[in-house]
C-alpha cells in the first residue's frame, strides 16, 4: 500500500515502535508523515482506542473508529503481548533494529516487563526511548491518572476559559492527546539529532501536563511579572491593555460568530480603519468612528469606556453581515478577523483546496474512500504526507514476524494460539 | 554537552509562530540569532501587555521574554537594502537554519527568499512559518493565532451548549505550529546531515493546526455531522466535568467513563441513596439525566477542598484532577518538581520564570539558562566577533543605519 516515494521522506531510514495509547498516538504518526517505518504495537485484540467514536457510519466497530483512522495511519499494525515473557522477547528482538520506541504507560510498567529503558539501552545503545505520561515518570504526580480534561484542568488551560460565572471549560474535542503527541515529537527528534551526531541514546520524558502550559501562551506571565491573575473571561479578550480593558471576540453575525478584535500596531490600526470604511460604504459608520485618529490609538493603554463606545456600533453592524461576507470582506479589504468556522465551512475552504491539503486515502476493507487532512507542513525536496491507512488489528505480523524477523507459518501459529500475537 | 549545540539559527521573525520555535532549539544548545530592528521591534516588545510593573519599555516585555531565552539579539534594518541585503545573506551563510515568519511574499520583496537564499548557502534549512500558507488565493491574508483559532474550528468547539463560542486566551494554534515547525526543523536537519539537502518548509499555521481536529473533519466527510462546542461533556463518560470545591474559585474535574469506575466513584461518595436509583444506574441512564447527575455531584464535591478530593479520587484509581490557576502553576507541585520554570535575573524586568520544555531529555538536559535578550544587546559580539566583521565595516554599517 505505501508509495514509492515514501523512501524520499526525511526519516525513511528509521523504525519506531509506538506502545502508545491515545495520549501519544500522534507521536508516531509525525514521524510516520516524514517517511519513518513506524510499528503500532497493540495488545491481542486490539488496542482500546479503536472504540473511541466517532465512527464511520455512526457503527461502533473497532475497525470503524474515525479516531483511530485519523491519529494511526503511516503506521503498521502489529499486536504482541507484552505481559507474556515470549511476547518480551519478541519485543527485545524488534528493539534491536529499532531507532525509536514511544510509550504512554504507567511509569514503571516497562520496567516490571524488563523492557525499561536500561534494558533497552543495553539491547540498542542508540535507541531513543520516548515516555510520554500525563505528569512525567517521577515526582508527586507521577502515578496519577489523567484523561483529556484532567490535563486541560492541571495546566491551567481551564482556568483561562468560561464564563467567569460559570465552571471553567475544557474544548469539547479532547485536545491534550495532540498536544503531547506533537511536543513529544519535537523532544523525540531533538534526541535524534543528538544521537545521530554522538551515537548516544536517551530517553525522553514527555509530561502532558507540561506540554499544555504552550496552549494559553503568557497568561502566566501576568502573574510572574505583575502580579495579576488572569481568569476565564468568556467570549472576551483580555491582557492587550494594562488598564485592563477587556475587547469582544466573538460578535453573533447573521448566521454564526464572527471572531474580530480591535487590535492595535500597524495591522489593527489599518484593519480598524478598513472597517470603518465598510461600516460607511454600507451607510453604518458613526462619526466618533470616523474622526477618530487612528495612528495615535493605543490599545496597550486603552480604557474599558473608549472600548465600549467603539463596540457598540460595530456590534449593530456584524448583526447584518453572514460569515461569507465577513470572509470576504476582511480577504479583500486585508482585514484582520475570520468568522468562527464549523467543520462543514473548512471543508469547502477554497485556500485549502489550492494548496491540495486534502488526501483520499482508500479503505478497501470499508470499500470507500475517505478524504484526510493531508502533511502538516509542504517540504521543497521530500514528500510529507500520508502513505497508508490506519493499521487493521495484526494486519501486518505475517509481514513484520513473518518476513522481517523470519519466523516460519507454524511459529507464528504457535504464538497465536499461545496468545502471544 | 546539550543535545543540539553547533546549530546555528537565525530568526527572520517576531511575535510567537517564529521565535518559538527558535526557542525549542536554543533551550537544547543551538545558537540562535534573534533579528531585529530599532526601527521595527519585534511586536511583542512593542505592544502586547504584560510589562513589568505595567510601565511599558522595549526591554519589559514578559511574552518576549517567555518565547526568547537563550538567544542573541541583533539589530539590522532590512529596509536599509543593498547593504541590509548583503549582510543578511553574509549572516544566512553563516548559519544552518533560517526561520522566518513574514508575511508570504515579504522575503521575496527583501531579496531574501529561499532561492536568493540558497545561493549563499547551498544546503540551507528554512522555515517560513505563514498563517494560510505561502501559495493559495488567501496566502496574503494577514492574521494572528488568536483569529486563525477561529477560521480553524477550534473556538467553535469551545462553550457552553447554549453559549457563543469562547476565547482560547491566546494564538492557541501559533503554538501547535511550533511543534510542527520544530519537527520539521529538526528532521530537514538529520536528513542535510545525511544527503547535503537542503529544505525549504512552507508551513502553513492554518494546516498544521488542522491535524488536532483529523476525526472530526472526518465524522464530517463520512457521516455528515457538524462538531459543535458541549460544555465539559464526553459522549463516552458521565460524569465529566468540573465541579465546585471548598473555596473562592475552586474547582476539580473526574471523568468516569467505565462501569467499574462509577462503581468505585460511588464507594468513595459512601453510595448515597440517589447513586442506587435507576436514572443513574447505566453510562447511558446518567448521560440521560447529566445535568442533575452533575447537580448532585457539585453537592459532594463542594464540601471537599480540591486537593483533598483529587487525592481520595486517585487513590482509589479514578482520573481526577483540580483547576490550577496561572498562580497555581509557579507552586504546583508536579511542575515545580520537574523544574519547569527556571527563575533567572533580568536587569529591567527583575526576577522572571522562564519556561523549560516539556519534554526532558535524560542525558541532555534542556535550559533555559540565560535570559532572554535586550534589544540589540550582541550585535557587537556577533558581528564582529563570531561573523567576522571589520572593525571599520561594522561602524560604516552603525553609521549607515544598517545595523541599528
Amino acid at each position: 500500500m505505501a508509495s514509492e516515494d515514501k523512501n524520499k521522506g526525511l526519516l525513511a531510514p528509521f523504525r519506531v515502535l509506538d506502545l502508545t495509547d491515545e495520549l501519544g498516538f500522534l507521536c508516531g504518526k509525525i514521524l510516520g508523515d516524514l517517511g519513518a517505518d513506524v510499528i503500532k504495537i497493540e495488545k491481542p485484540g486490539g488496542d482500546p482506542a479503536r472504540m473511541i467514536g466517532p465512527f464511520y457510519r455512526d457503527e461502533p466497530h473497532v475497525e470503524k473508529s474515525l479516531y483511530w483512522f485519523g491519529f494511526n495511519n503511516n503506521k503498521r499494525g502489529i499486536t504482541l503481548n507484552l505481559e507474556s515473557s515470549r511476547g518480551q522477547e519478541l519485543f527485545r528482538r524488534l528493539a534491536t533494529s529499532a531507532e525509536f520506541v514511544i510509550e504512554s504507560y504507567m511509569p514503571g510498567y516497562l520496567d516490571r516487563l524488563g523492557l525499561g529503558y536500561t534494558t533497552l539501552n543495553q539491547i540498542n545503545q542508540r535507541l531513543i526511548l520516548t515516555s510520554i505520561t500525563p505528569f512525567g515518570q517521577t515526582g508527586p504526580y507521577s502515578r496519577f491518572r489523567a484523561s483529556d480534561i484532567e490535563v486541560m484542568a492541571m495546566s491551567g488551560c481551564m482556568s483561562l476559559t468560561g464564563d467567569p460565572d460559570r465552571p471553567p471549560l475544557r474544548v469539547s474535542f479532547p485536545q491534550s492527546y495532540q498536544w503531547t503527541g506533537s511536543y513529544a515529537a519535537v523532544g523525540t527528534l531533538t534526541a535524534h539529532l543528538y544521537r545521530q551526531r554522538s551515537g548516544i541514546g536517551q530517553q525522553v520524558d514527555v509530561a502532558a501536563q507540561a506540554c499544555l502550559l504552550w496552549a494559553f501562551s503568557h497568561a502566566h506571565t501576568f502573574w510572574d511579572l505583575n502580579r495579576h491573575l488572569e481568569k476565564r473571561a468568556g467570549a472576551y479578550m483580555t491582557g492587550r491593555s494594562i488598564t485592563g480593558a477587556r475587547m469582544r471576540v466573538f460578535w453573533p453575525c447573521k448566521d454564526g460568530y464572527l471572531n474580530f478584535i480591535i487590535y492595535g500596531g500597524e495591522a489593527g490600526r489599518k484593519t480598524n480603519q478598513a472597517l470603518v470604511e465598510w461600516m460607511d460604504s454600507k451607510g453604518g459608520a458613526p462619526e466618533s468612528l470616523k474622526r477618530k485618529d487612528w495612528k495615535s490609538f493605543n490599545i496597550a493603554e486603552v480604557t474599558q469606556e473608549e472600548i465600549d463606545r467603539m463596540e457598540e456600533p460595530i456590534t449593530r453592524f456584524f448583526e447584518g453581515v453572514t460569515k461569507r461576507e465577513f470572509f470576504e470582506n476582511v480577504i479583500r479589504r486585508e482585514m484582520l478577523g475570520y468568522p468562527v468556522a464549523t467543520v462543514e465551512e473548512i471543508s469547502s475552504d477554497p485556500q485549502l483546496k489550492a494548496r491540495d491539503f486534502w488526501q483520499e486515502l482508500a479503505h478497501p476493507e470499508l470499500k470507500a474512500s475517505l478524504p484526510y487532512p493531508g502533511g502538516f507542513a509542504k517540504f521543497s525536496q521530500a514528500p510529507c504526507k500520508i502513505w497508508r491507512r490506519a493499521p487493521l488489528i495484526g494486519e501486518h505480523n505475517e509481514e513484520v514476524y513473518g518476513g522481517e524477523l523470519g519466523f516460519k507459518k507454524d511459529e507464528l501459529e504457535k504464538f497465536k494460539r499461545e496468545g502471544v500475537i | 554537552m546539550h543535545a543540539l549545540e553547533g546549530i546555528k539559527v537565525v530568526e527572520f521573525a517576531a511575535y510567537a509562530a517564529g521565535p518559538t520555535v527558535g526557542k525549542h532549539l536554543a533551550d537544547h544548545g543551538a545558537t540562535v540569532v534573534h533579528l531585529e530592528s530599532r526601527s521595527r521591534p519585534d511586536g511583542f516588545r512593542t505592544h502586547y501587555p504584560p510589562y513589568k510593573d505595567n510601565i511599558y519599555g522595549l526591554n519589559r516585555s514578559g511574552l518576549f521574554a517567555l518565547c526568547n531565552n537563550d538567544k542573541l539579539d541583533v539589530t539590522l534594518n532590512l529596509k536599509k537594502a543593498p547593504r541590509a541585503t548583503e549582510l543578511a545573506k553574509r549572516i544566512v551563510a553563516w548559519s544552518d537554519v533560517v526561520i522566518e515568519n513574514f508575511s508570504p511574499g515579504t522575503m521575496k520583496r527583501l531579496g531574501l527568499d529561499y532561492e536568493s537564499l540558497r545561493k549563499v548557502k547551498p544546503d540551507l534549512i528554512m522555515l517560513s512559518s505563514s498563517n494560510l500558507g505561502q501559495t493559495g488565493p488567501h496566502a496574503n491574508h494577514p492574521g494572528f493565532g488568536s483569529q486563525l483559532s477561529s477560521l480553524a474550528g477550534f473556538t467553535n468547539l469551545i462553550g457552553y451548549a447554549d453559549g457563543p463560542p469562547q476565547m482560547l486566551y491566546g494564538p492557541y494554534i501559533d503554538y501547535i505550529a511550533v511543534a510542527y515547525g520544530a519537527v520539521a526543523i529538526l528532521a530537514a536537519l538529520d536528513h542535510r546531515d545525511r544527503t547535503c539537502n537542503g529544505q525549504h518548509i512552507d508551513l502553513a499555521q492554518y494546516e498544521s493546526g488542522l491535524q488536532f481536529l483529523t476525526p472530526l473533519l472526518l465524522d464530517y466527510k463520512v457521516n455528515g455531522r457538524v462538531g459543535v462546542r458541549n460544555g465539559n461533556r464526553d459522549p463516552a463518560a458521565a460524569p465529566h466535568g468540573a465541579y465546585p470545591c471548598k473555596g473562592e474559585d475552586s474547582w476539580c474535574v473526574m471523568s468516569i467513563f467505565s462501569e467499574a469506575e462509577w462503581q468505585t466513584l460511588c464507594r468513595v461518595m459512601e453510595n448515597p441513596a440517589w447513586t442506587q436509583e435507576k436514572r443513574f444506574a447505566t453510562l447511558e441512564a446518567r448521560k440521560k439525566h447529566e445535568d442533575e447527575l452533575d447537580g448532585r455531584i457539585g453537592q459532594w464535591t463542594v464540601q471537599f477542598t480540591a486537593r483533598d478530593l483529587i487525592d481520595r479520587l486517585q487513590d482509589a484509581g479514578l482520573r481526577a484532577g483540580l483547576v490550577n490557576t496561572m498562580r497555581d502553576l509557579f507552586s504546583d507541585p508536579q511542575l515545580t518538581h520537574r523544574t519547569q520554570w527556571v527563575e533567572l535575573e533580568h536587569p529591567e524586568i527583575g526576577q522572571m520564570h522562564y519556561q523549560r520544555p516539556p519534554f526532558l531529555l535524560t542525558k541532555t538536559p534542556p535550559g533555559p539558562r540565560n535570559r532572554d535578550p535586550l534589544l540589540g544587546e550582541h550585535n557587537e559580539v556577533f558581528y564582529k566577533e563570531m561573523l567576522s566583521l571589520p572593525e571599520k565595516d561594522y561602524r560604516e554599517l552603525v553609521e549607515e543605519g544598517v545595523i541599528d
